[in-house]
């Protein structure tokens, strides 16, 4: 007798736990508040991005284009893929004196794993994370970038 | 001559005279049997691609997505891009299968599907044929089915395609029985197979109602061996994703793949059209009791989309089934069919004769 | 006419069938690949392929100096990127004798039990999946995605986020980051009843994971299974517990222990962790103290030449990290005890009788992630 009730007694166990888990998919059914998806090419004007996200790395210029970086090298050698490439170039100073100023500031964003290294170990703020993330290209040499924009120069009070 | 939509009755009589009218007997037997076949494949087209489509709402609103919402409006035209995509699609000639079943397996699977919807009362009068055998012409004819899955795993020389087929075969052997025993509960109460009798039958009473506790068993237990015959929800152990990629249909590709899509989500209408038809009073409106005026406004709505809310309601219940349990397993599987259901059937078939016989039925 | 040949007759019940699982397969979660050889449907043993996804993370950390090699932990296990990373860290400021602020570790320990949640949801989203209900996807996701939101806000990235430096953090955290963590928490109470209705007490899973997939006391520690799934089978292996880090031994927390060692045990042991993180996340979250976020560190760190063991408890079970240093700013020799390898390494012995559809869900419950086996 105890096994025939231990049967029926299965049964309903059986049958009440599922519908505790239709209860669960049903409630969400009828529920479309509850939908989580968001919907991206539309909602590209309203989305915005944490003001930390790591989209890529940028040399912020201010309205003179003028920059922060003096082409020291910090960057390049904390960087530990080889992302960044520094060329220098020598100008002449008017006291006669040779200095070494920044070239080309060479980004690989291909190749960066977005660890934050360079703009930590940045000895003068030159470098930043920017909010842009749609990087898809069709050719990979357009990952390549130069930071510094053509023409800028260094900002004056920057000291070495 | 007047053509309503809740009788096709004349309609059908005035289409039949005309052609008889018109065409030697031979000629006009052969027309009304191309137009028949064009308007089930049609019929059978558009019920497929929209099933698709509903499926895949469905599980998204349920798993708090948005779903197919790119082509058309809501996405609605998904299922007819998915369908143009599939049949360009290359089909992919497998080494050493046996070529002639592996080709032939996914016309077997829907023809055997497309034969079942002949027997199937849509509307008053809106009936393919209407056999005096009605319940068990489909039963046998969806259960031919699974010869096209079993070839379709043997010869397409993969491992995964085999496992997925012994299974199915399994599975259908086993769960036939249940789906045959709990049709007879009802034939039992109906006492005829003939569907538009059984339809006409529940004219004052759907059967789920009036063999109130013993149909109402017969219905749940349709519903589970019925999921489990057309290989869904959580019977889906044919083509369990996770354990065997695709089951049996792993080698198919483009078209005949959507074969195999096509007659899973066909089965699927077939087995919840019986059922709609056997327990809910087919394409026959809801009625209670003395509420005439409730009855009145019921017998308004055409009984076609009486059948259809009806079919899809059943639909809906084994999609719910399908996006909320885990898989069985083999052995569990077949426990719930020889341990659990055959016995509550074959008590239940013997309550209901008792129930009948006692005229203890509304 | 074609030549008969005849072929030995073989015993038919003897006769194995050997299938490939992988490297591709939807339930090997990655590029592992196990040659399993059944007898109809029962598996009778399996052999585990790995290093599909080797790319030489112990070699390249020789290269790179000690914060560089923190952005390679993330890569391999990716899950738990955080707890990785504070491995490393723990490494070096130990080595060096460096004081660490009490701020860092307070919220170094918050975010790695954050992290931990976020790996077991993935973990229960995927475990569902394997047992054939994807609906458990879609709700594990959702809620982890609050997790993930939080990280990019306080630190900028949602999956590798090389937040932690050898003395501390990169950064401050957000000041949004602590009523965020405490929404958070108020809000996964009550979604993870949703996970118990629908895969918990879901009478399927559990007649599918009861008893299935026994792994004893004695084989877990033979085998070195540890984590919830060593924890499982009664085998007290929580570093947090025994060898404490990070603040875990000023807050109250239970080493959540099994003793069947099934399926299901490992299951809960996943499921009850989820409410205990949240404990200790609570206790922590309102009393982070005030201070600096990284310790002074020298610019090049250079660690005295010597051998050095440091381990943490990972959210798959003990990550162990070996270092030889020979007084350079790299290392000589950086080995990880990874420990999805050394659970995989008990699922041939675990899975032999049990059907095919067991194994797919042993090995949900293993929890492997193979970029951390690997590596």
């Amino acid at each position: 007798m105890n096994s025939i009730f231990e049967y029926f007694a299965d049964i309903f166990h059986t049958v009440k736990s599922l519908l505790t888990g239709m209860k669960v998919t049903g409630r969400y059914f009828f529920s479309p508040g509850e939908i989580v998806t968001q919907q991206y090419p539309e909602n590209r004007k309203t989305l915005k991005m944490y003001d930390r996200f790591k989209g890529e790395v940028i040399m912020p210029h201010n309205d003179h284009n003028e920059h922060r970086c003096t082409g020291c090298g910090i960057c390049e050698t904390a960087c530990p893929n080889g992302t960044i490439e520094i060329i220098q170039a020598r100008i002449d100073m008017p006291d006669g004196k040779k200095k070494r100023i920044i070239d080309k500031h060479i980004y690989h964003l291909g190749m960066c794993t977005f660890c934050g290294l360079c703009i930590k170990a940045c000895p003068s703020d030159a470098l930043a994370w920017g909010q842009e993330f749609e990087h898809a290209v069709f050719d990979r040499s357009k990952l390549t970038k130069t930071l510094n924009q053509p023409g800028s120069s260094i900002i004056k009070d920057i000291v070495e | 001559m007047n053509f309503s939509l809740y009788d096709f009755t004349s309609f059908n009589q005035w289409i039949d005279k005309f052609l008889y009218d018109h065409l030697p007997a031979f000629w006009a037997i052969a027309v009304e049997m191309v137009i028949i076949g064009v308007a089930i494949l049609l019929f059978y087209a558009l019920v497929g691609l929209f099933l698709v489509y509903a499926e895949r709402k469905v599980c998204a609103f349920m798993q708090n997505r948005v779903g197919p919402n790119r082509v058309g409006p809501y996405g609605f035209f998904q299922t007819i891009a998915d369908f143009i995509k599939l049949m360009l699609k290359e089909l992919i000639y497998i080494k050493n299968a046996d070529q002639l079943l592996f080709n032939l397996a996914p016309f077997i699977v829907i023809i055997a599907s497309f034969m079942a919807i002949a027997a199937i009362p849509f509307a008053k009068g809106l009936h393919a044929i209407d056999f005096d055998i009605g319940v068990l012409y489909v039963i046998a004819v969806s259960s031919l089915g699974v010869v096209g899955i079993l070839l379709a795993g043997w010869s397409s020389n993969n491992k995964y395609s085999l496992i997925g087929a012994m299974r199915s075969g399994a599975q259908i052997v086993s769960y036939e029985l249940s789906v045959g025993l709990s049709l007879v509960t009802i034939i039992i109460l109906a006492g005829t197979m003939q569907f538009s009798e059984i339809v006409e039958g529940q004219r004052d009473g759907w059967f789920l109602f009036k063999g109130h506790i013993p149909a109402f068993i017969a219905f749940i237990v349709f519903l589970i061996s019925s999921t489990a015959e057309t290989n869904r929800g959580p019977f889906d152990l044919a083509e369990a994703e996770s354990e065997l990629t695709a089951g049996f249909h792993t080698e198919y590709s483009g078209i005949k793949f959507a074969f195999f899509f096509l007659a899973e989500y066909m089965n699927m209408f077939i087995v919840a059209s019986i059922a709609a038809t056997v327990f809910l009073g087919g394409w026959m409106p809801f009625h209670v009791g003395s509420w005439t005026g409730f009855n009145h406004i019921m017998d308004f709505i055409p009984p076609f989309v009486w059948y259809i809310g009806k079919t899809f309601f059943v639909i809906w219940v084994m999609m719910w089934f399908k996006w909320t349990f885990p898989r069985l397993r083999i052995d569990q599987l077949l426990t719930l069919e020889w341990k659990y259901l055959l016995p509550i059937n074959l008590v239940n078939i013997l309550l209901m004769a008792f129930i009948v016989l006692m005229g203890w039925h509304f | 006419m074609k030549e008969v040949i005849n072929l030995p007759v073989k015993n038919i019940e003897e006769e194995e069938y050997h299938i490939n699982m992988g490297p591709q397969h939807p339930s090997t979660h990655g590029v592992l690949r196990l040659v399993v050889s059944l007898q109809g449907e029962i598996v009778k043993s399996l052999k585990p392929h790995c290093g599909y996804i080797h790319r030489g993370i112990e070699k390249m950390c020789e290269k790179d100096t000690y914060p560089q090699i923190i952005h390679l932990t993330d890569r391999m296990d990716y899950l738990s990127a955080h707890i990785n990373n504070h491995a490393v860290c723990l490494l070096v400021e130990n080595a060096l004798e460096v004081e660490v602020p009490e701020r860092v570790k307070y919220i170094r320990t918050i975010i790695d039990e954050l992290n931990r949640i976020a790996s077991h949801q993935l973990w229960w989203c995927s475990f569902g999946m394997d047992m054939g209900g994807l609906t458990c996807y879609f709700y594990g996701l959702r809620d982890r995605e609050k997790i993930l939101d939080i990280f990019e806000e306080s630190f900028g990235s949602r999956l590798l986020h090389s937040y932690y430096t050898p003395g501390g953090l990169m950064m401050d955290i957000h000041p949004n980051f602590q009523a965020n963590v405490k929404a958070f928490i108020k809000y996964f109470r009550k979604k993870i009843k949703d996970y118990d209705d629908l895969l918990t007490g879901n009478v399927i899973m559990q007649l599918r994971t009861k008893g299935v997939g026994i792994l004893s006391r004695e084989d877990a520690i033979s085998y070195g299974v540890t984590g919830p799934s060593g924890r499982a089978s009664g085998f007290a292996c929580d570093v947090r517990k025994h060898h404490p880090y990070g603040v875990y031994d000023k807050v109250d927390f239970k080493e959540i222990m099994g003793t069947k060692g099934d399926t299901f045990e490992r299951y809960m042991m996943r499921m009850n962790e989820m409410h205990e993180s949240m404990k200790i996340i609570e206790q922590l979250i309102d009393n982070i103290p005030a201070g600096d976020y990284s310790a002074k560190m020298k610019a090049v760190i250079k660690l005295p030449a010597g051998e050095y063991y440091q381990r943490v408890e990972a959210s798959r079970g003990e990550l162990g990290v070996y270092c030889i240093s020979d007084g350079n700013k790299t290392p000589y020799r950086m080995k990880f005890r990874s420990p999805n390898f050394s659970n995989l390494s008990a699922l041939d012995h675990i899975s032999r009788g049990v059907k095919i559809a067991d194994l797919v869900a042993i090995g949900g419950s293993l929890d492997y992630v193979i970029p951390d086996i690997d590596r």
